[in-house]
């Protein structure tokens, strides 16, 4: 399987009394609570914890896209990406990903990353996510009716310019270019491997399995809400005649690793509560736009609410925990030593037949020092324990395929 | 409350449901915010003295089909055709709220077809000074949009009550169905740039407003007035919110009544 180090960049200098005094940490976060001065300092911290994790072996480093919000510092990725893929030279680089529908034109990211797929030496992972309707709809003004068919078009004139020798004239609904013919074309043939980020609608489960696209369940609700997800996901996958190769499949879990259970309790309760607490403070009137969810999506939402009162369950998700035993208690961060982190992760991964496990071991304000210590004792201690797991059984397909001969920057040489 | 007669016409290809009613004049009302699911006590009223036609815009109750319809000018070519197939000549136009702008574009661009324009608390223009509300960004839950649009929310509830025949999932999609037809095209600042083309507005013209309108400012009705080249008659309904029609349709009915008469007299 592979460990994949995400970094979601939060800014680290909230307020104790952030949620009171705030609608929200996204779309309209009061500016007067950032200092630039802090950025800085943050960015070389996640970069060199990015960097860290590369040289202690996780197979891939990962960054994402945000808008306007207080935890994710990273409008684009492609930057943090660019001075990655410089300072590093083993592990892959996801940038998890590009939301397609706010690029005009949409050959932008066929460029860049082109760009990054070059100066990596063919180590880039493709994610191309819609983006959550903050981002999209609210933030970039993104037309919540339209947001998905702009998507699946920009989709297409990305794929087309990576994949087409010729110069071509593309005539969209949305998108109408006459000369597209991007320079450079990535390294890797046809293209970087594709991953789609997902929220666990049905079509898009269809649309990776007709694609062959990595489908990632990124959430912050940990395993035990994944579960219902990732076997919706597998059931589909089952009665679409595809196989159930794990690798198919990612998923993004928080993790804190200590020398004692009790230890970890005590070391990351405060960044754990910071981020449930201050930065998921997300004011409810930007989560569904009309349009945002396709009909097909609220259908079956209402439906497996419906079905699970029928069952006698509580229908609909328990409000968001904050506290940290109920943060721990619902799976969203697991913690322990080396060994209960390992038999955790192997049974997450294996429940939810997940190859790509991507790991959140910085999160809210954990400092660069816990950080570190987090992520040197997952590799060393907790890596080799589930590094193996479906190797003797799968083969990932979706996976960079890097050159050989890569060229050495004078920064690491 | 009388049963209206009900039949369809094609627009842009599809069905739209044509909701009928009285006798006299014709007179074409678009729903506003959510669109209309049943026929509402406010058309009874005008039915009265008028022969009242409701038509849905694409999306809204009565007409499902509406992602094919991409620019604005697919819209105001909707619009258009809806008029058009009700097969009537020339019609009194009454629109409220987010059909306001479409109705306005329409009898800017083809007034041969608009005798008199009435336009209920029109979308179709922003000012960052004084803006309109976000209608795509309301709090979740069942009480919100009622707030919003009416101010007595419960004349909301009671004509989105739901019918026993009726599926609840359907019935729900019906109105986030609109609101995503309404956001096609106005979101993300509702500002269709008609305020440019209401000169060629000659018709007499009445604009309707809530004193209670938590949706539309009261400026944007007077930027309204200020650009029509038309006869405008202006009036701000006491307790009534943006959806006018549903706090005060009597009220309203009796206005639009008298504004038809006064302008035929002239």
């Amino acid at each position: 399987m592979k460990n994949m180090w995400f970094h979601l960049m939060p800014y680290k200098e909230l307020p104790d009394d952030f949620r009171k005094q705030n609608p929200s940490v996204w779309v309209d976060i009061n500016s007067e609570l950032l200092d630039a001065e802090q950025v800085h300092a943050h960015y070389h911290e996640f970069l060199d914890e990015l960097e860290y994790a590369g040289d202690v072996g996780f197979d891939a480093i990962c960054v994402n896209e945000h808008h306007q919000n207080g935890y994710g510092l990273m409008p684009s990725p492609n930057l943090m990406a660019a001075s990655l893929a410089r300072r590093t030279d083993a592990p892959m680089i996801c940038v998890m990903g590009n939301s397609l529908a706010l690029y005009n034109p949409p050959t932008r990211v066929a460029e860049e990353f082109a760009m990054l797929d070059c100066l990596s030496g063919g180590r880039l992972i493709a994610g191309f996510p819609v983006g959550t309707p903050m981002d999209t709809v609210f933030c970039y003004g993104q037309n919540p009716s339209k947001l998905r068919e702009r998507y699946y078009e920009a989709h297409d004139i990305v794929m087309k310019a990576w994949q087409t020798s010729e110069t071509f004239s593309f005539n969209g609904r949305f998108n109408q270019l006459r000369y597209v013919n991007v320079w450079p074309r990535p390294l890797q043939k046809p293209h970087p491997p594709v991953w789609i980020p997902g929220g666990g609608s049905v079509e898009t489960w269809h649309w990776c399995a007709e694609m062959d696209y990595v489908y990632c369940y990124l959430s912050y609700g940990g395993y035990k809400l994944g579960l219902a997800t990732m076997q919706g996901f597998w059931e589909e996958m089952d009665r679409l005649g595809k196989d159930r190769n794990p690798y198919r499949a990612g998923f993004l879990q928080f993790v804190g690793v200590a020398d004692s259970y009790k230890e970890a309790y005590d070391l990351y309760k405060e960044p754990a509560e910071y981020f449930y607490g201050r930065c998921l403070h997300v004011d409810p009137r930007w989560a569904a736009p009309a349009g945002y969810q396709t009909e097909a999506t609220i259908r079956s939402k209402i439906k497996s609410q419906v079905a699970l009162a029928a069952q006698g369950a509580q229908p609909g998700r328990r409000g968001l925990a904050r506290d940290w035993d109920t943060i721990l208690e619902e799976g969203y961060v697991v913690i322990g030593t080396p060994e209960q982190v390992a038999e955790q992760l192997t049974e997450v991964c294996t429940s939810l037949n997940v190859g790509h496990l991507m790991l959140l071991l910085q999160f809210g304000n954990m400092s660069s020092e816990l950080t570190r210590e987090n992520t040197t004792l997952y590799a060393e201690q907790v890596m080799p324990r589930i590094g193996a797991l479906f190797d003797d059984q799968w083969q990932d397909h979706w996976w960079p395929t890097p050159m050989d001969n890569r060229a050495t920057p004078k920064a690491v040489a | 409350m009388s049963e209206p007669r009900r039949f369809e016409i094609r627009v842009r290809g599809n069905p739209s449901r044509v909701l009928e009613a009285g006798g006299g004049n014709p007179v074409v009302f678009l729903a506003g915010l959510g669109g209309l699911p049943v026929w509402p006590p406010f058309l009874d009223t005008l039915a009265q003295q008028h022969r009242v036609l409701m038509p849905s815009l694409p999306g809204f109750p009565g007409a499902i089909e509406f992602r094919h319809l991409d620019s604005y000018l697919d819209w105001v070519v909707a619009t258009l055709e809806l008029l058009e197939g009700l097969d009537i000549e020339t019609v009194d136009l009454i629109a409220s709220s987010v059909a306001g702008a479409l109705a306005a574009e329409v009898a800017a661009l083809a007034p041969q077809r608009i005798r008199r324009l009435v336009l209920i608390a029109p979308f179709g223009h922003f000012d960052a000074t004084d803006p309109s509300a976000d209608i795509w960004a309301q709090p979740p839950g069942p009480d919100s949009i009622p707030a919003l649009a009416c101010a007595n929310p419960e004349r909301w509830k009671s004509i989105w009550e739901k019918p026993e025949d009726e599926d609840p999932v359907e019935w729900g999609i019906l109105l986030t169905r609109a609101m995503e037809a309404a956001a096609r095209f106005l979101f993300p600042l509702g500002d269709t740039g008609v305020v440019k083309r209401l000169g060629r507005i000659r018709q007499p013209v009445l604009l309707v407003r809530g004193a209670q309108d938590r949706v539309i400012p009261a400026s944007h009705q007077a930027v309204f007035a200020d650009a029509v080249s038309g006869p405008t008659t202006i009036t701000t309904l006491e307790h009534a919110g943006h959806l006018v029609e549903l706090d005060q349709p009597d009220q309203l009915a009796r206005e639009i009544t008298a504004f038809l008469l006064d302008q035929q007299s002239h």
